[in-house]
């Protein structure tokens, strides 16, 4: 066992130059993570064949793994983590090879410095909260251990719960004990995955300002696991949307929101609405375009690179349309189907994944006029952006 | 006429020495057949097995082969401690071991692979070497299925017949085990030792079973 570990390091050593003669290459530092994984798993009785692909790098701060569940985010911190070997790639973690199928390093899990943060915790459940943060820092000085659990439940706020066991303490006392565990020994990326599951509102919250707290005081990379598109927003620095073992589309949250680049991507994200048209009229000195959805003729934006007659996937997001109780230029006339009342607002539904989010103050008014006269969609020409459709994103 | 309690004695001592050995064996075994994938894995698995299944004197007779004044286990024991291990105290705890291993082993390996890998992984993560996963995560969390183990692994050391009787034989005052003397008991009409020998195992063998089976219950609640 420890031959092999030993024989890892020393090859790891010597590919050394390697790594850096290929990031100074690509203009990347050293810094953070990077990883190419292939794993193939051949169809068993009760699942699909499934081929994870995927290369992924984290720099220090938060990089979001969003996905459908089943999509490969998990896998791909179990083999970043050493727990799982993948087929074929490369995982390089600042400096060090963890994983080089080519020349066959493959450290074990206990020599990758990751702090795994899993779905339940997994604090042992026999040993107390102190106990299980003592075990994490085994390697430690006895005094530099003390020093450094007293820090670390203070810094949690978990001193006085330190003498309980995992059954004694509640959802996000146990989220604290894990993280504050995967901390201890000063791991040099941490996997957090899917924090949030099961966790109130509140929680949430509290959970949201441990991860931007970390992100702070810590200079290593987070690589966080999720499927819940709140998470991803409140939390990400840098986004890879997961889809069927790849990677769809890598951005910033923010430029997620404003384009998320192909249908696929916005169906994923979700909150989007998509909408299919044709290309009457580009008029490049105007800035403008005539389009047409549903039969119905609106302004657009200037299209670039689009001809009459082309099909094309736009979308905008319900809070940039409004309602409206009368005709009139870019509306659509549409029945509404239902409505979920939100806290600050009305969501109107009108089917095919066009929703309308109205104050709740101008929603009475609104729904009255509409008895009579019955309900317009009005899509302002700026919300409209063009993607990919779901197609051309495959 | 008293009753003598030697054989009682003998055979709490012959399945206490029984059940340490098995246990070490066991758990030993039981690791590498939840933890390693390996060549014959399966053979050794029928093979650790084949003590529950085999006629006890079927078992005897092989042990007398392997172990007897003639093998070259009982000619180097002898060489070593200038008696034969045969006919004695120490072939029948050999003879009960063989019984309580697959008992120890089937329980807990099912214990081990029951561990939520998640612990071990988690283990593994935090920079723990796999001696002290096993010592301080999977045995600690498998420990009640592997003490019931233990505990139905000394009450069969307690009872064994046929194989104790083959390779340790019925010599009174040196390897006549309970179970033995109740049999002679039994055949020479003695029946006050047979019923109170019978008696005292089956209250012993009941409160063992008791308590194993509570160990099992606390462990699913």
């Amino acid at each position: 066992m420890s031959a092999g570990g030993a024989q890892g390091r020393v090859s790891a050593a010597g590919a050394q130059s390697q790594v850096s003669a290929g990031s100074a290459q690509g203009g990347m530092s050293a810094d953070g993570l990077r990883a190419r994984i292939l794993k193939r798993f051949a169809a068993a009785p009760e699942s699909a064949p499934f081929h994870l692909d995927i290369e992924i790098e984290a720099q220090p701060g938060v990089t979001v793994l969003y996905g459908p569940s089943g999509s490969g985010k998990t896998l791909t911190l179990e083999c970043i983590a050493g727990f799982t070997a993948p087929d074929s790639g490369r995982i390089l973690l600042h400096d060090r090879i963890l994983f080089d199928a080519e020349s066959g390093v493959n450290l074990r899990p206990q020599e990758r410095s990751c702090g795994y943060v899993f779905q339940n915790y997994a604090l042992f459940p026999h040993m107390t909260l102190r106990e299980n943060l003592a075990f994490a820092a085994y390697d430690l000085a006895r005094l530099e251990r003390h020093r450094r659990l007293a820090e670390q439940l203070e810094r949690f706020k978990l001193t006085g719960l330190a003498g309980r066991y995992p059954h004694e303490l509640s959802g996000g006392q146990k989220q604290r004990g894990s993280i504050a565990r995967a901390l201890i020994s000063n791991p040099r990326i941490i996997l957090l995955d899917e924090p949030g599951r099961g966790l109130d509102a509140e929680l949430r919250a509290d959970l949201y300002a441990l991860v931007g707290e970390l992100k702070q005081t810590l200079s290593v990379p987070v690589l966080l696991v999720t499927h819940d598109p709140e998470e991803c927003f409140a939390l990400a620095d840098d986004v890879y949307i997961y889809e069927g073992g790849r990677v769809l589309h890598r951005g910033s949250p923010g430029d997620l929101l404003r384009n998320p680049v192909n249908s696929a991507v916005a169906e994923l994200l979700g909150g989007f609405t998509i909408l299919e048209g044709e290309v009457v009229s580009i008029d490049p000195e105007k800035q403008i375009s005539r389009l047409k959805l549903d039969g119905v003729e609106i302004e657009g934006p200037h299209l670039r690179g689009c001809f009459r007659g082309d099909r094309i996937t736009l979308c905008t997001r319900p809070e940039e349309l409004s309602v409206r109780t009368e005709p009139g230029p870019n509306r659509l006339r549409r029945e509404l189907r239902r409505i979920i009342a939100r806290p600050q607002f009305i969501r109107a539904d009108f089917g095919s994944d066009l929703a309308v989010d109205v104050p709740r103050e101008q929603w009475r008014a609104c729904e009255e006029a509409a008895k009579k006269a019955g309900w317009w969609i009005e899509i302002p020409s700026a919300s409209l952006r063009q993607i990919a459709g779901r197609r051309a994103g495959d | 006429m008293g009753i003598d309690w030697f054989p009682l004695w003998l055979s709490l001592e012959v399945a206490t020495a029984a059940t340490a050995i098995s246990l070490l064996l066991g758990i030993g075994l039981a690791w590498l057949l939840a933890n390693k994938n390996f060549r014959g894995k399966d053979v050794l698995d029928a093979i650790t097995t084949l003590p529950l299944a085999l006629p006890p004197t079927v078992l005897g007779y092989y042990l007398l082969i392997a172990i007897g004044r003639a093998s070259w286990i009982g000619r180097v024991w002898e060489k070593i401690t200038g008696a034969p291990l045969v006919f004695t105290w120490r072939a029948a705890v050999i003879a009960a071991a063989l019984h309580a291993i697959p008992l120890l082993v089937k329980s807990s390996r099912a214990a081990l692979e029951n561990v939520d890998r998640a612990y071990e992984r988690a283990a593994r993560s935090l920079g723990a070497s796999e001696w002290r996963l096993f010592w301080r995560v999977s045995i600690p969390l498998a420990r009640r299925p592997i003490a019931a183990a233990t505990a139905l692994a000394f009450a069969r050391s307690l009872g064994d017949f046929g194989t104790t009787l083959m390779i340790a034989g019925d010599i009174p005052g040196r390897t006549q085990t309970a179970a033995i003397a109740i049999y002679d008991a039994a055949e020479s009409g003695n029946t006050l030792v047979a019923r109170t020998l019978v008696i005292v195992i089956s209250i012993l063998t009941a409160a063992i079973v008791y308590f194993a089976n509570r160990l099992e219950a606390r462990r699913a609640a």
